[in-house]
């Protein structure tokens, strides 16, 4: 793996908030990703974490802070919001393929649309992404035909097909039954191994202490803790840390 | 897998398969007869009445559905025509208004206010008024540059104005079925949103809203014979010429058949689709 450029982060957040009407569902935020890292975003439901994903993607309009992506700030009024989410891949925990789309123009439709690529162009990158994650005798079929485990994985790959700066993925193993998790799993790990840069939001805490570089803990919608994965989970300072921690532990 | 080729039924179930088919029988025996007495009170009460041999001399005569049947028929390719054109117009401009509706931007509120009147009018509006305004109306104002327009364009217009309102409220019923999530995750990949809309939602939309859509073009096929009334030839309009000059209503009837028979096709594929996608709607989405 390269030598990460510490001066230089892919993703930088600074003091980010969100309210909703009165309530402060962000309370300012911080964050920062490296090429090539990934972040693990932990905290119970409800600590904000799909709507910090959905902040940086600009799904949802921030009340406070700025976000930088690869230096330039993506958090001014006048940003052209398609190119930015062009550049930043997000995956939702469900609902996410096209139904009316066969799993291969799932695949080729923003390849296509978005990057301009013609459909042979589109339909060879398409299908190397499929060979890779073992559907490629899948590609003609529709998304209602296929396991919640491969449609989960199609749309990752969906996303990463778009060779994002920062891919983002939102409890993207939650709604999928206990044996299908794994093959998901396997696949963000596959794809940490190619260097793609992603922050997951998950509730899958002995994968993130697994591959995650950096774990963030969102309480109430503040960073009450963060730190390498390792020493995180071994040694957790905050109190609310550790109540987190424990509380997963015992399920 | 256990293996079902040499499977006995046990007596039991012998017991139950014999009694399930007699009333099978039985059910089939009573709704035969049912419908033979149905059909042969319905004939001999309606023969029976005093009047009846001059409904039938006035309603059903050969010779004159003979006559007016080339001419009726003629007129329905008037009506052929004009469903064409309204068909297009209707599903054009229903989909527009419905896009309207959809736009959140307070820069449209205009728009979105005027998309609404429109379609709370029209569909409160009878179609009959619309017709009168639009035939008599338009005409009436003399617009320069513009010289006689048919009746059967002024007809196509009114009905266009009149369809679009109930299309594009089945439109936008099938816009917003679909999961925000859809159109999320279409965004999300860096489509815009008129790319998100066509290329995503719409799709699934006009799909999920087939089945009503296409009822509404089966009404739509009965209302161009209310065209006649602004004077255009058509099937109505002609029986009716034929029913003044012989005295007698069968040319209605041969019109009314006709009609009837047009709207087969359609009904029967309306059905098909309808079946096809509540079918594909049960397999559902797993995830
Ligand atoms: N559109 C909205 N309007 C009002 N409140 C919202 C909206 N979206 C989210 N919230 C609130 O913001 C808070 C954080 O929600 P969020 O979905 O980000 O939590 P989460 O950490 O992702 O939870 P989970 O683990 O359950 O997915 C919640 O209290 C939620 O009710
Ligand atoms: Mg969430």
């Amino acid at each position: 793996m390269t030598e990460i450029d510490w001066n230089n982060p892919r993703l930088k957040v600074r003091g980010l908030r969100k309210n909703f009407d009165q309530k402060v569902v962000l309370g300012g935020v911080d964050l920062e990703i490296y090429p090539g890292q990934i972040v693990a975003l932990i905290g119970s439901s409800g600590s904000g974490k799909s709507t910090l994903l959905r902040c940086i993607n600009l799904i949802e309009g921030i009340s406070d802070g700025q976000i930088w992506l690869e230096g330039r700030d993506i958090s001014v009024a006048d940003i052209d919001q398609d190119e930015v989410r062009r550049e930043i891949g997000l995956v939702f925990q469900s609902y996410n393929l096209f139904a009316h789309l066969s799993i291969l123009d799932n695949i080729t439709l923003a390849l296509q649309h978005v990057q301009g690529k013609n459909q042979d162009e589109a339909e060879t990158i398409a299908m190397q992404w499929l060979e890779r994650i073992g559907l490629a005798d899948k590609a003609e079929s529709y998304p209602d035909k296929l396991s919640g485990g491969q449609q989960q994985r199609t749309a990752i790959v969906r996303a990463v097909a778009l060779n994002p700066k920062v891919l983002l993925l939102d409890e993207v193993t939650s709604a999928l039954d206990p044996e299908l998790v794994g093959e998901v799993l396997e696949l963000i790990r596959d794809l940490k191994a190619t260097g793609t840069t992603i922050i997951m939001a998950t509730h899958e805490l002995s994968f993130a202490r697994d591959v995650a570089d950096w774990v963030v803990f969102l309480d109430k919608g503040v960073v009450a803790e963060e730190g390498e994965a390792a020493e995180f989970f071994a040694n957790p300072k905050n109190e609310r840390t550790r109540e987190f921690l424990s509380r997963l532990k015992a399920l | 897998m256990t293996d079902n080729a040499n499977f006995e039924p046990s007596a039991a179930e012998l017991e139950r398969r014999r009694i399930r088919a007699k009333a099978h029988r039985k059910s089939i025996l009573i709704s035969l007869a049912s419908t033979v007495l149905f059909a042969v009170v319905a004939w001999f009460g309606l023969t029976s009445t005093p009047g009846w041999s001059r409904v039938q001399a006035s309603f059903f005569d050969w010779n004159t559905a003979v006559t007016a049947w080339p001419l009726v028929l003629d007129g329905l390719w008037l009506n052929l025509r004009v469903l064409v054109f309204a068909v297009i117009g209707v599903l054009f401009f229903g989909l527009i208004l419905a896009l309207l509706r959809t736009l959140k931007n307070p820069v449209f509120f205009p728009l979105r206010i005027f998309a609404r009147a429109y379609v709370d009018f029209f569909r409160g509006l009878p179609l009959i008024i619309v017709l009168y305004l639009v035939g008599f109306g338009i005409p009436g104002l003399r617009l320069p540059g513009i010289g006689r327009i048919p009746t059967e364009l002024l007809g196509v217009v009114a009905l266009i104005l009149t369809y679009s309102a109930y299309v594009a409220e089945v439109f936008r019923a099938g816009i917003e079925s679909i999961h925000p999530s859809q159109r999320l995750a279409a965004r999300s990949l860096g489509l815009s949103y008129s790319q998100s809309m066509r290329l995503v939602v719409l799709p699934q939309a006009v799909r999920r809203v087939a089945p009503p859509l296409m009822n509404d073009f089966v009404s739509l096929q009965k209302d161009v014979g209310l065209i006649s009334i602004l004077g255009a030839v058509d099937a109505v309009r002609a029986a009716q010429i034929q029913v003044a000059m012989s005295a007698n209503f069968t040319p209605y009837v041969v019109a009314g058949l006709l009609f009837v028979v047009l709207a087969i096709p359609t009904i029967r594929f309306a059905d098909r689709i309808t079946e096809k996608f509540a079918k594909r709607e049960q397999a559902g989405n797993a995830l």
